[in-house]
């Protein structure tokens, strides 16, 4: 079935050459990162995640959001999902193998990686976050191809796939819980430890993981002639729309918690992120940003006049997942680490090398993306 | 048959070698993996000379620790965050952000943020205390560590193997004290003049305060203990009731750094 991702018009090439290219930087930046040691990034003994994480912890989140077309599709027989399945599961194996590479970029011996399974420690969160990742990104390329190596030939799916599509559900929500407990068990670093940190990450993964399926239909409807539907779509955007709205109650939780309570090792993380700290106000404005534009965007998708319009779904789409992505993707690793066990107040700031191997890491899982759904859809539309 | 007895002698010496090979061998393997695992206290490579300690504490019961004197610990005095990053080969970049340090000192309202810090004296206030790992015996470090590359030792120090180190750094996120480092570059140029008491490390791995565990072998006192010109600092083991540590852990009032995330620090201050 692969040889089908082989035979594409001019602009397909054009978009496959220039993420290969990106690739390219970020193998550069990473050569010289492997050279020279995770001292060429903006992280140090402080702030000692960053972008890598970051990424790794947005990504885990759109991972798991296949669940929210795989779960209505096959458990309540929502058959408008048909066309949706298949995307979502490819673009889970596309986010699970770009979470793989940001934490295998973040290593600082990552010929060691190994050892991880050499010494299987059950205590550590790392240790299971490994197995689930691994597992969710088997049981959806598996379940996946299988389903639609039958579809091609025109026969019925195998038995088995039923059993990992069924297993691949608890799984969607077990990585994103897994990786919440990589941070909220740890003590003394207030912004993760609390209880509410795997229920607000499930929350804004099924947000804004669910919005990118939106985009991606978008893209796929204009680009390939390929349309999930509109009853899909706007069926999507509901689900998008409460995870939202339960994201941002969320997060009022925090803030209440926080600030009634008036401890101040409670406050300080969010004092540093939305108000600023000691002077210290560097991401003040994109956390804000990132607020205003998920709540508006959540209104847009509850209010039906706009949400029929293409447009303004697009729009609230887009604006839902970069304030997701701030807010998880920045915000909440880098402040996690402020103040720093000493209150001292650090800043941080990503390097271009951290970048360009951030680019790298993109474009891969974009390339393996493309190349499942471009194979994906010459089945469905019997290319 | 005198070819035969020959034959059988020579068989009898070689079993015999066999036999004391094995054992050898046996042995070695067993203390091998008793040593990486720490599962097996006496047969540990590294084994702690108990000799210039008072009470010979029990194998398996000893939880070594410190007592920092703060009102002894002289101002602008170094010496023993000298000695201690000399004997260990920790470089010195001169820049806050790669920094590797072992032992440092911290003021006073930092290093105890959770601590009362109202209407103190002002020589409370400006007072410098060393921060260091604080070997704590229910170490946040070793739990989050997904390869053991952190443990704890059966005498209470908390080691690194920095073999087996991924360098994820999930053990620095985890230290409520900020005591680990990384070697975000190679750290031998940074070294000034290399020691041969301790070997240097690699880039991508994590170190921090190993309680001296080197010197303990040999019988000698951590080295920031053994150079301290005030005498601001007592090392010994917690466990032994008549231990001088727990003398002075009784006669004076002490802190520990964040009691509150119920770590048990061995490090214990005097204010």
């Amino acid at each position: 079935m692969i040889e089908k991702a082989l035979k594409g018009n001019r602009a397909y090439w054009a978009w496959v050459a220039l993420l290969l290219v990106f690739i390219g930087i970020g193998i550069t930046g990473y050569s010289q990162q492997l050279n020279l040691g995770l001292g060429v990034t903006g992280m140090g003994r402080d702030i000692s995640w960053g972008v890598y994480i970051s990424q790794f912890t947005f990504l885990v989140g759109v991972a798991a959001s296949a669940v929210m077309v795989v779960l209505p599709y096959y458990l309540h027989n929502q058959k408008a999902f048909g066309k949706m399945v298949i995307v979502g599961e490819f673009l889970a194996v596309s986010a699970a193998l770009m979470c793989m590479l940001f934490i295998l970029a973040d290593m600082g011996k990552p010929q060691r990686v190994l050892n991880v399974l050499r010494y299987p420690s059950p205590h550590s969160m790392v240790f299971w976050d490994v197995m689930v990742l691994n597992g969710y990104l088997m049981l959806n390329i598996i379940s996946g191809w299988a389903v639609l190596g039958a579809e091609r030939k025109g026969v019925p799916a195998p038995s088995w796939t039923k059993a990992l599509i069924y297993l691949s559900i608890p799984w969607a929500f077990s990585i994103h819980t897994v990786t919440a407990f990589l941070f909220a068990g740890l003590p003394s670093r207030h912004l993760w430890l609390t209880a509410v940190l795997a229920p607000r990450f499930l929350a804004s993964a099924f947000a804004a993981g669910t919005a990118i399926l939106i985009l991606i239909s978008f893209i796929l409807k204009n680009v390939a002639g390929y349309d999930a539907g509109r009853e899909a779509r706007e069926k999507l955007v509901v689900l998008c729309a409460y995870a939202g709205l339960a994201n941002f109650f969320l997060l009022g939780t925090e803030f209440f918690t926080a600030f009634y309570s008036n401890i101040p090792g409670h406050m300080h993380s969010f004092q540093y992120l939305y108000f600023g700290l000691e002077g210290h106000a560097p991401l003040v404005p994109f956390m804000w940003f990132s607020l205003i534009l998920g709540l508006a965007s959540v209104a847009v998708f509850l209010t039906p006049p706009l949400r029929r319009q293409n447009a303004w779904m697009i729009a609230a789409g887009i604006g839902l997942v970069l304030s997701i992505w701030i807010d998880k993707g920045v915000g909440l690793v880098i402040g996690g680490f402020i103040p720093t066990p000493l209150d001292a107040i650090v800043d941080y700031m990503p390097t271009l090398t951290e970048l360009s191997v951030t680019l790298g890491i993109w474009s891969i899982g974009l390339l393996v993306l493309t190349v499942l759904l471009k194979v994906a859809i010459s089945v469905k539309m019997q290319d | 048959m005198l070819e035969l007895s020959s034959v059988a002698h020579g068989d009898a010496e070689m079993n015999q070698q066999r036999r004391e090979f094995l054992k050898k061998a046996g042995l070695g393997a067993l203390a091998g993996l008793g040593a990486a695992a720490g599962l097996f206290p006496a047969l540990a490579l590294e084994k702690t000379d108990l000799s210039i300690f008072p009470e010979k504490p029990m194998p398996g019961k000893t939880r070594w620790g410190m007592l920092i004197d703060t009102r002894k610990c002289s101002e602008g005095c170094t010496q023993c965050i000298a000695a201690c990053h000399h004997t260990h080969n920790v470089p010195d970049f001169g820049n806050s952000k790669n920094q590797v340090k072992w032992i440092w000192k911290s003021p006073y309202e930092k290093a105890f943020p959770t601590a009362s810090q109202q209407f103190q004296g002002d020589d409370v206030k400006s007072r410098k205390v060393l921060t260091l790992c604080n070997h704590c015996t229910e170490p946040p470090c070793t739990r989050a560590c997904p390869t053991e590359a952190t443990f704890k030792r059966w005498d209470g120090i908390v080691s690194m193997d920095y073999h087996r180190c991924i360098g994820c750094r999930f053990c620095m996120a985890a230290c409520p004290y900020g005591s680990r480092s990384f070697n975000w570059q190679d750290p031998r140029p940074g070294i000034r003049e290399l020691s041969d008491t301790y070997p240097t490390r690699e880039r991508g791995v994590v170190e921090k305060c190993n309680f001296c565990s080197e010197r303990l072998v040999d019988g000698q006192l951590p080295a920031c203990v053994d150079t301290c010109p005030e005498k601001a600092l007592t090392f010994g083991d917690l466990n032994d009731p008549k231990s001088e540590i727990r003398t002075m852990l009784h006669a004076n009032e002490t802190m520990q750094r964040k009691p509150e995330l119920g770590t048990l620090p061995s490090v214990f201050y005097i204010i």
